[in-house]
């Protein structure tokens, strides 16, 4: 296996990360081409997590390289790290994303802000978004005050309105039913396609899975690219 | 709902506080703490006025001198005693000098015999302070041997200094009216119970309300602790079939138990404080842990409320919330709060105030239940009025920077829970700022300026008449740590040699120590002068009449002192000079007699009084001092000169206002670390998934402190404008001009604002922590 | 299915003679004992595959027993042979309904020979997941009807995929079995 694999915008070599004494990734690989749905598969406590949190530059590995646009992200700082999440990633997780206090058109403008983004010009693109994602009679109301759904949906306008290069999204319809996790899915990598993200997605259904264009298994944190391996 | 049925859910909740593990056990051991210091302190207040009534009585039990006025006769049942106070090191002795007349005496309380001459009883604490090494200058003061120990119904404080020791003709040594005659120990027969000042009444009053008060707030914090948990645990309740009723009864359960733990907590902090308090010694107060026993009827008081209230506290905060089986869900939008209700609270303690203003002055009584309504009222009104000052003020703050908007956001939230949290330091701060304001008032009633200049010297020493002024004079002046004496003999003479009706002041020296209390002219040895513009102005010019004959050391019928009186003719040529004050501040009247002057057969009459001026370096210069005057008679008077002096009473009041203070804020600071931290557990994984995304550390810290600073501001504010208020309220009763203490308001606010600031950094190392992307493995 | 069912049993034998020769009755036997609970084989089926893989050089004769009888011959299986396993083990099977009965035989001979049984679930899973894909986007382009047919294939699939996985995970149980 090549380190960087030729146009791939992020790509990791050789990861490993250990909680204590659990191991959850041994020398895991990964790599993403721009405009790429990859799903992240696996069983539960296989590593696939940690895979998605070393990546997004959320935990640094123990070893191993991560490259995003030929930068190493392994050696940057916490504060570095911070500014490529805000900037060039989006993140979509199963629950507990929204901050309850604030509207949802406030948190799905949160991202914009924390660029530094003023605040009305943050919440009309938050508004576009969620116009998109078909949840924007929804922007004054509190996440307490809506459906798991249109939450996920919000999470996902939330998760798209820096226009991320890399959106990575973990058992995004974990919560949800089949016919508003397919809505979700459907919408989601619909608009990262047309924005030409890339898209990490870490899931266990097949049905969801089978919204990317391939599949990565993580297995006893090892990771197989089914591609390469058929 | 029948009882049983109460029962068993209480006692349901009981068994789940200690169950659930070393987590439960940690929750339960926490509320308890709290609840504990709390009672712990309540227990303490209801031991006060015990130990407070036993002080007096055994005072009162060894009272001396009766000041009655009538002579007794030596006979088979009386005493003649002493007093021969004294100062070591700022810590006052208590001394007394016996000589029975008797085999049928009295003796004083806790003195198993009476001590022989050079023998002494002394109390432990004197023991233990003469057989130290620090104690050697007070040994020699009291060169007695000691042959026994004071017992407890002797002393009024297991720290007090006190000896009696064995006299001898104490008669003759002639210091003031030190020496009496008497035949019993105990208060003058007709002596009036020492009645409190109505003001200081009302100190103390207000003092124990504002300190009390907070610690109901504490409390009431105290048994919410882990809620979150609670919360989890009765929606499981629900799941399996038990109704809402019977969920919010279990959570009852949990607090009473927590309540019941702390009790047994603050029953044990009590009697170890209690046991403590005998070593504890804050400005010569001492007390015996016996006196320190919680009166029955208040100590159980303490025991029914404080569970009552844990459960009535729960029971009114699951009032909100739905509790169901799939979790516990408070009503997303409270009704909006109203503000006429929660005004009356207030303004009724202000009509309760309003009919007592301005009956300090004239001696009056404060109606006590209304002073301590109305009060309470105010002070209460806090906790009602600041939910609403805090939901109508941050429902219109806006717009800011991210950290800003999170805090603000949340607050119009819950604004209830951030409210709840600084109720207790609201309640507190404006307690004190009104007690502060009340002593700065009341202050300059209390404290004496003494005109003492203290710049011309530090002591005044009397040592009576048995040593002629100039040995005086040399001794002191020899002594260690003395930079420059005074010396002035005193004594008066009558127009009369028995019961005259006026009376001439005499002043005796040199010159040069003439001088010093009055403006000469000139002087040589063999001058007389009269003091010209002094208060007796008049008398004094007839009396010193050359040619008129006035006696000294004029006898009067009935009382026991020994005089000698002797004829003296004022010579004629007698000066007239300047009154003068000396380092006391007293300006003399009267003659001013050199002592060539003086009539020999009359000076053993004289009263020697130095000043003297200390040497600052020398540390026990005043004990030397104190040693040199107590060899040429053990019942020389002492004094220190200071510029102001307190009331004792009131001293000891702001003390007891101050250490109450501290306990009570450290309290509520504890209460808030707790809340603030499971607020944050609560959290964290919210907190986790916003660091995901980029946030900034610093964003999410000063989110953290805007939540705690904005309801804390407002807090503050309110309680400043309702301390001020019933500050000036409580001035007014005491018939006292309204003047704000500026200083103190700040102090108060800053000492509450110190509290919020050491909260909130003591809790940033646990948000740094719970901000590690740690918290989004859920798996 | 039959068809399904009779290719399988070829490659079954051959797996199952991997772990050397055996008898036509020892076959039967243990075929009966790991695969056929409910449908034990005939000796007619054996005598007929056996006789079908001799003709393809899959296997061999290797002895016979005194007495005759297709049954009593021992049967040994060729390089051939095993290439043929090999390749039928690596293939995932085209996705559809009822598939649980040739997948459980692969898994189990992959175990029974020591081979990496998780490869030939990830390898189905693959081939799974690349017949949903098709699905999933024709769904998206197509009408109502199209999506309700579309979503009866998917949810069939996922089932079979579903099962996959929990074998997946039951995989170090099934050996211990197995390897009895």
């Amino acid at each position: 296996m090549t380190t960087h694999p030729a146009g791939s915008l992020l790509a990791a070599h050789e990861l490993r990360k250990a909680y204590g004494p659990t191991t959850a990734l041994d020398g895991a690989e990964f790599s993403i081409h721009p405009g790429e749905v990859v799903a992240v598969m696996g069983p539960s406590g296989s590593g696939k997590s940690t895979l998605l949190h070393c990546l997004a530059g959320i935990v640094p590995p123990d070893s191993g390289s991560i490259t995003y646009n030929g930068q190493e992200m392994a050696t940057m700082s916490d504060a570095q790290r911070s500014a490529l999440r805000r900037s060039e990633f989006g993140f979509v997780f199963q629950f507990g994303q929204l901050v309850p206090e604030l509207t949802c058109v406030e948190n799905v403008a949160l991202p914009l802000r924390l660029n530094g983004t003023h605040r009305k010009e943050a919440e009309r693109a938050a508004l576009t978004w969620m116009q998109r994602l078909e949840v924007d009679d929804l922007a004054k109301k509190r996440p307490g005050e809506v459906s798991g759904g249109q939450g996920q949906r919000v999470a996902v306008a939330r998760s798209l309105v820096t226009n991320p290069r890399v959106l990575f999204a973990d058992e995004p319809t974990g919560a949800l039913d089949s016919l508003n996790g397919e809505r979700v899915m459907e919408l989601l990598t619909e608009a990262a396609r047309s924005t030409n993200a890339a898209v990490v997605l870490v899931t266990h259904e097949a049905r969801v899975a089978a919204y990317s264009d391939r599949e990565i298994v993580v297995r006893d944190g090892k990771s197989k690219d089914m591609e390469r391996v058929v | 709902m029948n009882v049983r049925q109460w029962a068993r859910d209480l006692a349901m909740g009981v068994r789940f506080a200690f169950g659930g593990g070393r987590e439960g056990w940690v929750r339960a051991g926490l509320t308890a703490v709290g609840v504990g210091l709390g009672v712990a302190l309540l227990l303490l207040t209801t031991a006060l006025p015990s130990a407070l009534s036993q002080r007096s009585d055994r005072a009162d039990a060894r009272q001396d001198f009766t000041y009655s006025g009538k002579q007794l006769a030596k006979a088979d049942n009386t005493l003649v005693i002493a007093d021969s106070d004294t100062t070591f090191r700022a810590k006052d002795v208590r001394g007394r000098l016996l000589e029975p007349e008797g085999t049928k005496a009295p003796l004083p309380p806790g003195v198993a015999k009476f001590p022989a001459l050079g023998e002494m009883v002394v109390s432990p604490a004197l023991k233990k302070l003469l057989t130290s090494d620090s104690g050697k200058l007070l040994r020699e003061r009291l060169p007695y041997r000691v042959t026994g120990t004071i017992a407890q119904t002797g002393l009024i404080g297991p720290a007090e200094l006190a000896y009696y020791a064995g006299g001898k003709d104490l008669k003759q040594l002639q210091s003031g009216s030190n020496v009496e005659r008497i035949n019993y120990f105990g208060p003058s027969p007709n002596s009036q119970p020492d009645k409190l000042d109505p003001i200081l009444l009302l100190l103390i009053l207000i003092v124990f309300v504002v300190l009390l008060l907070p610690v109901g707030v504490f409390i009431a914090a105290a048994v919410r602790f882990g809620g979150e948990r609670r919360d989890r645990r009765l929606a499981a309740l629900r799941l399996v079939g038990a109704d809402g009723r019977m969920a919010r009864r279990i959570a009852g359960g949990e607090a009473l138990a927590g309540a019941l733990l702390g009790l047994v907590f603050g029953t044990g902090f009590f009697l170890i404080g209690r046991q403590l308090a005998t070593r504890l010694d804050v400005r010569d107060i001492s007390v015996f842990s016996s006196d320190l026993n919680p009166s029955p009827a208040l100590a159980l008081l303490v025991a029914v409320a404080v569970p009552a209230a844990a459960v009535l506290v729960t029971l009114l905060a699951l009032r909100g919330v739905v509790i169901e089986p799939l979790g516990v869900v408070r009503k997303a939008k409270p009704p909006r709060r109203r503000l006429w209700w929660r005004l009356l609270m207030p303004l009724a303690g202000l009509a309760m105030l309003y009919p007592m203003i301005g009956q300090g002055n004239n001696g009056g009584n404060f109606n006590q239940y209304l002073v301590i309504g109305g009060t309470v009222l105010l002070l209460v009104g806090i906790t009602a009025l600041l939910p609403w000052v805090v939901e109508a003020t941050v429902a219109r703050l806006n717009s800011g920077s991210v950290s800003w908007q999170l805090a603000v956001r949340r607050l119009q939230l819950s604004s209830g829970t951030a409210a709840r949290m600084v109720n207790g330091i609201a309640v507190a701060v404006a307690g004190a700022i009104a007690l502060q304001m009340l002593f700065a008032g009341v202050e300059g009633d209390y404290t004496k300026e003494t005109g003492n200049d203290v710049n011309r010297a530090q002591m005044e020493v009397s040592v009576g008449s048995g040593t002629p002024l100039a040995e005086v004079g040399r001794r002191l002046a020899r002594t260690e740590g003395v930079r420059r004496t005074s010396a002035i003999s005193q004594t008066s003479v009558g127009e009369r040699a028995k019961n005259p009706d006026n009376e001439l002041e005499i002043s005796v020296g040199s010159c040069a120590e003439l001088r010093e209390v009055a403006s000469l002219p000139s002087c040589r040895d063999g001058d007389i002068f009269r003091i010209a513009g002094g208060n007796y102005d008049a008398a004094t010019k007839k009396m010193a009449t050359a040619g008129n004959t006035v006696y000294f050391d004029p006898a009067w019928d009935g009382t026991s002192s020994v005089s000698h009186p002797t004829p003296w003719k004022v010579p004629a040529g007698v000066k007239t000079a300047q009154p003068r004050e000396d380092p006391t501040g007293y300006a003399r009247d009267g003659l001013m007699i050199t002592s060539g002057a003086m009539p020999a057969n009359a000076m053993r009459v004289l009263d020697q009084h130095v000043f003297v001026s200390l040497d600052p370096s020398v540390a026990d210069a005043s004990d030397y001092v104190r040693n040199t005057a107590a060899r040429m008679n053990p019942l020389a008077d002492v004094f220190m000169l200071a510029s102001t002096r307190q009331s004792l009473q009131f001293k000891s009041i702001r003390t007891g206002l101050f250490v109450g203070a501290t306990c009570v804020l450290l309290l509520i600071g504890a209460s808030l670390l707790v809340s603030q931290l499971e607020q944050l557990r609560e959290r964290k994984k919210l907190l986790s998934a916003l660091v995901a995304f980029g946030t900034r550390r610093r964003t999410l810290s000063l989110s953290v402190l805007w939540q705690t600073a904005i309801p804390i501001g407002l807090g503050l504010a309110l309680a400043t404008v309702v301390g001020m208020t019933l500050g000036a309220v409580l001035l007014k009763m005491t018939a006292t001009s309204v003047r704000i203490d500026w200083s103190s308001v700040l102090a108060m606010s800053g000492i509450g604002a110190g509290i919020v600031l050491a909260v909130t950094l003591l809790s940033l190392p646990p948000l740094l922590r719970m901000m590690r992307p740690d918290g989004l493995r859920t798996e | 299915m039959c068809t399904v069912l009779r290719m399988s049993i070829g490659h079954t034998l051959l797996g199952l003679l991997e772990s050397g020769p055996r008898h036509g009755y020892d076959l039967k036997r243990a075929f009966d004992e790991k695969f056929g609970h409910d449908r034990p084989l005939h000796y007619g089926q054996v005598y007929s595959t056996m006789s079908r893989l001799l003709k393809n050089g899959l296997v061999e004769v290797d002895g016979i027993e005194a007495g005759g009888g297709p049954e009593r011959k021992r049967y040994a299986i060729t390089d051939a042979g095993i290439t043929d396993v090999q390749k039928w083990l690596a293939t995932p099977e085209k996705p559809e309904p009822y598939l649980q009965s040739t997948l459980y035989t692969k898994v189990v001979l992959a175990l029974l020979t020591h081979r990496n049984a998780a490869e030939i679930l990830d390898v189905q899973r693959s081939e799974h997941l690349r017949s949903m894909r098709i699905l999933t986007d024709r769904k998206r382009k197509g009408d109502l009807a199209d999506q309700l047919i579309c979503d009866h294939a998917l949810f069939h699939l996922e089932a079979d995929l579903r099962w996959l996985e929990l074998t997946a995970a039951r995989l170090d149980k099934l050996a211990e079995v197995v390897a009895k």
